[in-house]
């Protein structure tokens, strides 16, 4: 489903070079679920925004679902992330002038679906994640853990092939914590692969498979379980 | 079908601008509802200051087809032909025929001593009929002392305003006032080798220098001081409908021969080439501060567009990032550009022609040569209207533009 091969990201600011991936080689095949972890600055982040399209990296290969994305223009990569992947943020990313269900919508409105299916299955999403009742607030109207239950949604409502996650349970007390992965173990469960960055240890061993990273490289990769559990 | 582009930047931009602060969107609607008050009222206003004074000269002096003497006449010849012919043209409402001598006033006569100086002023004096006069030009509503004409007034005349010292507010080189002239007092009327004590029965204030600087008599009478017996006059002023053009009727009266007598031409080509030169200088001044006024509109959409989209750029980065194309995005921008720009109109619409005209022309401005109106012509305004959307809508793509051409993780990330 995704694949690197000696991929490396190396920032320039100005004559400064920075490597922060040093030649990656990943697999993740359909419906797994792994964490990457490792210390602050050892290049998590930064290479789940390479396998997600969101920044080109300096060299080397991504391949998503078969396609070599290497070469695609900035049009083709937007709308790869918009058919198949699914972001869920740390700081949650919710637009902050649309309402739960429009935030859900927006994407699958971008997909060309008519504004009352859109609306639809915006709304049968938010409503499975026990949110049927906060359709209308606004984010700023809602708790950090029900932000990123939506953001959840937003991210899975269009059935994308792969969800990316980065940190999403940073910013979460533990019982929304907790809620939030008891919702990725579920997707999880349904067969949706899930790249997730974490720096907990607890929430990494619901996964499959933890990648271990440190100093642009991997240098550990420890096989959890090979079904899912709930926590 | 509407683009996919477009139904979500639409999306975007209701949702933006429903949930915008009212005191923000308030604050730009004001902005561009001054702007737009100054792309039509100052230049208006500029074009109104003229506007009034040709209004006046209109109204007051030529109506809306003049026939007057050609330059080497003393008089219309024919006149009595032309006034009859003028009167049975369609469109003619009235006609009014004036007599008109130069003619020199004298005051103070009765007291003055030999070594004394003669209070005189030059003036044209011009024999009327009061009724049909005032049916044309209206002004008995200019006297400001005593009374107008009437039929059967004897030895009674009514002064321009800048025949007399106490209305000239300015001395003006060149221009002679009678001093100590009021109601009921008597001077002398000189008009070539005829002398005339007539009484002062009214003062006419106008800012039409045609009627400030003569004076009034009754036409049967001046006819007589004038020894002109045979009916011919110097002006036709011509009253029309409202259906009629002034050009069709000065057509109508050259066709039937009348130029070989007179000169036929509409208010607008009476009016003085200064006048003329003055409009088009002022046309031109408007058309300058317009200019600075859509830059001004456009530089403040898109300081405001570019500080919303930068301290967005976050939003606008999450945007990209889950798919949403960067033109659905612009044109979010646009249409809030285009909301901000229409509703700033409609409101300078509704302010100018609900308020501002109403208001000018109920209380013109007092300049001293004419009374100022507010012009805002339909065509000119809403003109100006589609500059101002055009151009703030270039001017909020642009910031736009420029913030979502980023890249899509700087802009998540807040890096530069």
């Amino acid at each position: 489903m995704v694949r690197t091969k000696q991929l490396v990201k190396t920032f320039k600011n100005g004559d400064v070079l920075t490597p922060v991936l040093k030649g990656i080689d990943f697999a993740a095949s359909q419906g797994e679920w792994v964490a990457i972890m490792g210390r602050s600055g050892a290049g998590k982040s930064t290479f789940l925004y390479q396998m997600s399209l969101l920044d080109d990296p300096t060299s080397g290969e991504v391949v998503i679902d078969g396609h070599d994305t290497h070469g695609m223009s900035a049009k083709e990569k937007m709308q790869f992330r918009l058919s198949k992947f699914g972001f869920v943020f740390q700081d949650y990313a919710l637009l902050p002038e649309l309402t739960a269900l429009e935030n859900v919508a927006l994407p699958l409105l971008m997909q060309g679906l008519p504004k009352a299916d859109a609306y639809g299955r915006a709304l049968s999403a938010i409503e499975r994640a026990d949110l049927g009742h906060r359709t209308g607030n606004l984010p700023s109207q809602l708790s950090g853990g029900e932000q990123q239950r939506v953001s959840i949604v937003r991210a899975v409502a269009h059935n994308p092939k792969i969800l990316f996650a980065d940190e999403p349970t940073a910013n979460l007390d533990n019982d929304s914590a907790k809620r939030i992965m008891e919702i990725f173990t579920d997707l999880h469960k349904a067969g949706q692969t899930i790249i997730m960055v974490t720096h907990e240890d607890q929430y990494a061993k619901l996964t499959q498979r933890i990648v271990q990273l440190d100093d642009g490289r991997i240098i550990s990769e420890e096989r959890v379980k090979a079904e899912p559990r709930a926590n | 079908m509407v683009p996919l582009n477009i139904r979500v930047g639409f999306f975007l931009a209701l949702r933006a601008l429903k949930r915008a602060s009212l005191w923000t969107t308030g604050l730009i609607v004001f902005v561009m509802v001054l702007t737009f008050l100054n792309l039509v009222v100052i230049s208006g206003i500029l074009v109104g200051l003229l506007q009034g004074a040709v209004d006046a000269l209109r109204t007051e002096y030529t109506s809306d087809v003049i026939v007057s003497t050609l330059s080497d006449k003393s008089y219309i010849e024919n006149s009595g032909n032309l006034i009859a012919l003028a009167k049975e043209l369609q469109g003619v409402e009235r006609v009014t025929a004036r007599y008109i001598e130069p003619s020199r006033l004298e005051a103070g006569y009765q007291t003055r001593k030999e070594s004394d100086k003669p209070d005189i002023a030059n003036a044209l004096v011009v024999g009327i009929d009061p009724e049909e006069e005032d049916a044309i030009s209206g002004i008995s509503n200019d006297i400001i002392e005593g009374e107008f004409l009437e039929a059967g007034d004897y030895d009674k005349i009514v002064l321009g305003n800048y025949l007399l010292k106490q209305y000239i507010l300015f001395e003006t080189p060149g221009l002679a006032t009678l001093d100590n002239v009021g109601i009921g007092t008597k001077i002398r009327l000189h008009v070539g080798g005829v002398a005339r004590e007539v009484t002062v029965k009214g003062i006419l204030k106008s800012k039409v220098d045609e009627i400030a600087l003569r004076a009034f008599m009754i036409d049967s009478q001046f006819r007589s001081i004038i020894g002109r017996n045979d009916g011919n006059v110097d002006e036709i002023a011509i009253k029309i409908d409202e259906e009629t053009t002034p050009e069709e009727i000065r057509d109508a009266l050259v066709l039937r021969g009348a130029k070989q007598d007179a000169r036929v031409q509409t208010f607008e080509e009476a009016q003085p080439q200064a006048f003329k030169d003055v409009i088009s200088t002022f046309n031109m001044l408007g058309a300058m501060f317009s200019s600075i006024g859509l830059v001004v509109a456009s530089v403040t959409i898109f300081i405001v567009i570019f500080v919303n989209a930068l301290t967005r750029r976050k939003y606008i980065g999450i945007l990209k990032g889950i798919g949403v194309n960067g033109r659905a995005i612009e044109y979010s921008y646009v249409f809030q550009s285009i909301f901000y720009a229409v509703i700033g109109s409609a409101v300078g619409l509704l302010l100018v022609y609900g308020f501002l005209v109403p208001y000018f022309a109920a209380n013109p401005i007092d300049f001293p040569f004419s009374d100022g109106i507010l012009v805002a012509p339909y065509e000119q305004t809403f003109f100006r209207v589609g500059l101002l959307v055009v151009s703030t809508v270039i001017a909020g793509y642009i910031p736009a533009w420029m913030i979502i051409r980023r890249n899509t993780l700087d802009s998540i990330l807040g890096r530069n």
